[in-house]
C-alpha cells in the first residue's frame, strides 16, 4: 500500500459519449439520439439532453423514439469512432497526470495520487476538468475517491457530499439482476450492505458483489491500469530564422532523420513511407513524400531520396518548421552484417544458377516420409520446389550410407562370424538386432517379394560397421547399408 | 614419439631436411634448445586443422569417408553425387551430425558437370560448405580452379576420392578408417590420419563422435 499519502482516485464519466462525440462536429438544437442495431431492432443507443427531456430513454425501439418524436434527428452508432475518440481523450487526461486508464467505453479513470497540488488542489483540478470538457462540448460527471470503486459510485450515482455508504447498491459496478435482487431483500444503500453477514450474501450472489464491495470500500486494492502509448515515429525542429535553401533543408533533413531512424532502429522497424512537412513563414505548408519499396531505417540511404521531392519546393518567404513524420512502418529486424549470414535469396539464386547447368530437379533435398522400410523413409524432392522440414524421427541408428541389397554367404538365423564382402574377408565383433521390418502390403516392391527382413547392426573387428539382414522366410544374408 | 613423426621431412628449428640431420645430435639441441628459432616442436595438435581450413579445399579417402564429410560439414552444405551412382546417402544416417534439412544434394550426370557445380557453390559462398564426390583423378587445373574458388567464396571445399587419386592441390589430405570398439556398443570410433598438410605437419588421432555436443571428441593420442 502506500504510504504516507492517502490514495486519491478520479473517475471521469461521459453520461453522452456517443452523442456529444457526433454533436461536437455537427451542433443540433432538437432532440437527437445514436441508434444501435442489436437483435434485428434499432435501439436507442444515446441521447442528448433535449431527446430526454422529451420523455425518450435509452434502450428504447427507435420506431417507438419516432412516434414518441417526429422530429427526432438520428444516426447510426459508430463504436470504432468512439473508441478512437476516448483514445484521444485518455491521451488529453494524462495532462492531468500520467496513470490514466479506461473505464469501460465511456469513462476514463485517472490515479491523481500526488499530482493535485500542481493544480492547487484537488476541487481545482476537478474544477479545471469540468471547464475543459464542457468547452469541448462534452457532459461529464467527475468522481474523486480513494478508491476506484467508490469515485466510479460517485461519478455515476453521486449527487453531492453524501457518504459512499448512503450510495445505492447500483454503484457498486454489479449486473442489474443482483441490484434487483439486492434491493428485494431490502438492502438498498452501500451501507445496509457493508453490514448485512458477508457469508449468506456470498453464498447466494457469488464471489463478485463481496469483491466489488471490498474494492469500493477500498480493502483490497485495484489499480488504475495505464496504456502504453504506441510509438509514434516523428521528429520536428523549429527554426529561430527561416530559412530557403535546398542545403540548408537538406542538412535539417539529416539532421531529423538520423534521430528518426535511431528511434526505428530501437523499436525494430523500417519506414515503408515518409512524409517531410516543410511549414512556412506564410503558415502555408509543403509535403514531400516518399515512398519506399523495402523497409528502411539507414539514414545514409534515406537522405538522398528526399533530394528530389526537397528540390521542387516552394519556400516562398522561407521555411521555419520541419516535421519529419515516418507515416508508414513495417517491423524490420535487426539482422546480422557479413558473409557468415547467408540469405534464403542468395541461397535460392544459387539453386537457379546451379539449376542451369545440371536441370532445376537435379538439385535436390531430403524431405522425412511415413514409413518403416529404409529406402522409403525419406523422400527426395527437388529444392527449388519445396520447403525444407525438419520432422524426422530418429528410433534407431540408420547407416549413412544405403546401397542395393549385396548378398553374402550365411547359413542360420544368427549373423555370421566371418563373412566375404567386397572380397574382404571379416570377421563379426559384435552384432546389434534383430530389427524385423515387414514389406508394405499396399505398396507392392519386387526387393521385397522376400518377405520380413531382420535387420542387424554388425561391428566387424577390421573396423568396418555394416547393415546386414536376414530374410526368414526366403533365408538369405544381404548387406544394405553402412554406418561409416 | 619419435622425431621423424614430429618433424615431418624437416626440422621446424632450422629447418634442415630431416635426411641432412644427426637425429640423436639434434635431439640434444633441441632439449637445450639452444636453437634460436625455438618454437616447441610437437606433433600438429587435431584442432588446428580439424574443423578443416576455410576457404580451401581438402581430400579425404578411406571407408570412413562418408561420415568423416558429414562431420566436417556438420552444417548447411551442399554434397555432389553424380547421378549415375546406385547408392545413396540416407537422411537418418546424417541425423547425428546435423539436421539432413540444411543439406542440399546435387546430381550432376558427370564429373565435368560435378565440377562446374563445385566451382560454381564454392565461389557462391551461400552455403559455407561443399562436398565432392570424386569418380575419375582432378588434373592440377582443376584442383586448382577448385581452390581458387574456394578462395573467393570464402568456403570450403571436401573432395571424397577414392583411394590414390588425390590431386596436388589439395589443402590437407585425410584418412579415415572406421575402428572396432570394443568397449561401447554404436560407437563411432574411427581413426583419422592426416596424409598431406600443405601448411603443417602430419599426425593421426583416433575420434568419435559426440552426438550431444555435435562434434568431433579425440579419444586419445595414436602412439607410433
Amino acid at each position: 500500500m502506500f504510504d504516507g499519502i492517502k490514495k486519491r482516485v478520479v473517475c471521469m464519466w461521459f453520461p453522452r459519449f456517443a452523442s456529444d462525440r457526433v454533436l461536437r462536429a455537427r451542433p443540433v438544437d432538437g432532440p437527437f439520439a445514436i441508434t444501435l442495431k442489436s437483435n434485428n431492432t434499432e435501439r436507442i443507443y444515446c441521447l442528448n439532453e433535449t431527446a430526454e427531456r422529451l420523455g425518450l430513454t435509452r434502450g428504447m425501439s427507435f420506431a417507438d423514439a419516432r412516434a414518441f418524436c417526429p422530429d427526432l434527428i438520428s444516426q447510426p452508432a459508430r463504436p470504432d469512432l468512439d473508441a478512437r475518440f476516448l483514445a484521444t481523450l485518455r491521451r488529453w487526461a494524462t495532462h492531468y497526470c500520467p496513470w490514466v486508464g479506461r473505464d469501460g467505453v465511456d469513462g476514463l479513470v485517472l490515479d491523481v495520487t500526488g499530482s493535485t497540488h500542481l493544480w492547487g488542489g484537488e476541487a481545482e483540478m476537478l474544477a479545471d476538468i469540468q471547464s475543459r470538457a464542457m468547452r469541448a462540448g462534452l457532459t461529464l460527471r467527475l468522481g474523486c475517491a480513494e478508491t476506484r470503486g467508490a469515485a466510479w459510485a460517485y461519478a455515476h450515482y453521486g449527487a453531492g457530499e453524501e457518504a459512499l455508504t448512503d450510495l445505492p447498491v447500483a454503484a457498486l459496478r454489479l449486473e442489474d439482476t443482483t441490484v434487483t435482487a439486492l434491493q428485494r431483500l431490502g438492502l438498498r444503500s452501500i451501507g445496509d450492505l457493508a453490514e448485512a453477514a458477508r457469508a449468506p450474501l456470498a453464498r447466494r450472489f457469488g464471489p463478485d458483489l463481496l469483491l466489488h464491495l471490498d474494492q469500493a470500500m477500498g480493502s483490497i486494492p485495484e489499480p488504475v491500469m495505464p496504456e502504453s502509448e504506441p510509438p509514434s515515429f516523428a521528429t520536428r525542429i523549429s527554426l529561430p530564422e527561416p530559412v530557403g535553401l535546398t542545403e540548408d533543408v537538406m542538412g535539417l533533413t539529416a539532421r531529423l532523420l538520423t534521430p528518426l531512424c535511431d528511434k526505428l532502429n530501437r523499436h525494430e522497424m523500417g519506414a515503408r513511407r515518409l512524409t517531410l512537412t516543410l511549414r512556412r513563414v506564410d503558415q502555408g505548408s509543403q509535403q514531400v513524400e516518399l515512398r519506399l519499396a523495402a523497409p528502411m531505417r539507414d539514414p545514409h540511404r534515406i537522405l538522398p531520396l528526399f533530394e528530389r521531392g526537397v528540390e521542387d519546393v516552394d519556400a516562398g518567404f522561407g521555411i521555419d518548421q520541419i516535421r519529419l513524420e515516418a507515416t508508414q512502418v513495417e517491423p524490420l529486424p535487426v539482422q546480422q552484417i557479413g558473409s557468415a549470414q547467408t540469405s534464403p535469396d542468395q541461397l535460392n539464386d544459387l539453386i537457379t544458377r546451379i539449376g542451369t547447368r545440371i536441370g532445376l530437379d537435379n538439385v535436390q533435398r531430403f524431405l522425412p516420409a511415413d514409413s518403416h522400410i529404409p529406402e522409403r523413409s525419406f523422400a527426395i524432392a527437388p529444392a527449388a520446389f519445396s520447403t525444407p522440414d525438419s520432422a524426422w524421427s530418429y528410433l534407431r541408428p540408420r547407416p549413412l550410407h544405403l546401397f542395393p541389397p549385396e548378398p553374402i554367404a550365411g547359413y542360420s538365423a544368427e549373423p555370421p562370424v566371418r563373412f566375404r564382402w567386397r572380397r574382404m574377408s571379416l570377421t563379426t565383433g559384435r552384432a546389434i538386432g534383430p530389427e524385423r521390418i515387414a514389406p508394405e502390403w499396399w505398396l507392392p516392391d519386387e526387393a521385397w517379394r522376400s518377405g520380413v527382413r531382420d535387420y542387424w547392426r554388425i561391428e566387424t573387428r577390421e573396423g568396418r560397421r555394416l547393415w546386414l539382414y536376414h530374410t526368414p522366410q526366403n533365408p538369405g544374408w544381404f548387406v544394405q547399408g553402412e554406418f561409416a | 614419439m619419435g622425431l621423424r613423426t614430429m618433424c615431418a621431412g624437416m626440422c621446424q628449428l632450422c629447418l634442415t631436411p630431416i635426411y641432412m640431420l644427426d637425429i640423436a645430435s639434434h635431439r640434444s639441441l633441441i632439449a637445450a634448445r639452444r636453437c634460436s628459432c625455438y618454437v616447441p616442436i610437437m606433433r600438429v595438435d587435431f584442432h588446428t586443422v580439424f574443423p578443416l581450413r576455410r576457404a580451401r579445399v581438402h581430400e579425404v579417402y578411406g571407408p570412413g569417408s562418408m561420415s568423416f564429410a558429414a562431420m566436417a560439414a556438420a552444417g548447411a552444405c551442399l554434397w555432389i553425387r553424380e547421378s549415375w551412382l546406385s547408392d545413396t546417402l540416407t537422411p537418418q544416417g546424417l541425423l547425428p551430425m546435423f539436421d539432413p534439412a540444411l543439406l542440399l544434394l546435387a546430381r550432376p550426370k558427370d564429373q565435368t558437370d560435378a565440377l562446374a557445380v563445385a566451382e560454381e557453390a564454392l565461389k557462391d559462398g551461400a552455403l559455407p560448405f561443399v562436398v565432392l564426390e570424386i569418380t575419375r583423378p582432378l588434373n592440377l587445373r582443376e584442383g586448382r580452379r577448385l581452390q581458387l574458388a574456394a578462395k573467393a567464396g570464402g568456403t570450403t571445399g571436401l573432395c571424397i576420392i577414392p583411394e590414390g587419386m588425390g590431386s596436388n592441390a589439395t589443402d590437407t589430405r585425410w584418412r579415415a578408417t572406421p575402428v572396432f570398439d570394443a568397449a561401447e556398443e554404436d560407437s563411432t570410433l574411427m581413426r583419422w590420419e592426416i596424409k598431406r598438410n600443405k601448411s603443417g605437419t602430419l599426425g593421426a588421432w583416433n575420434v568419435r563422435w559426440d552426438q550431444k555436443a555435435r562434434r568431433v571428441h579425440v579419444v586419445s593420442p595414436v602412439r607410433e
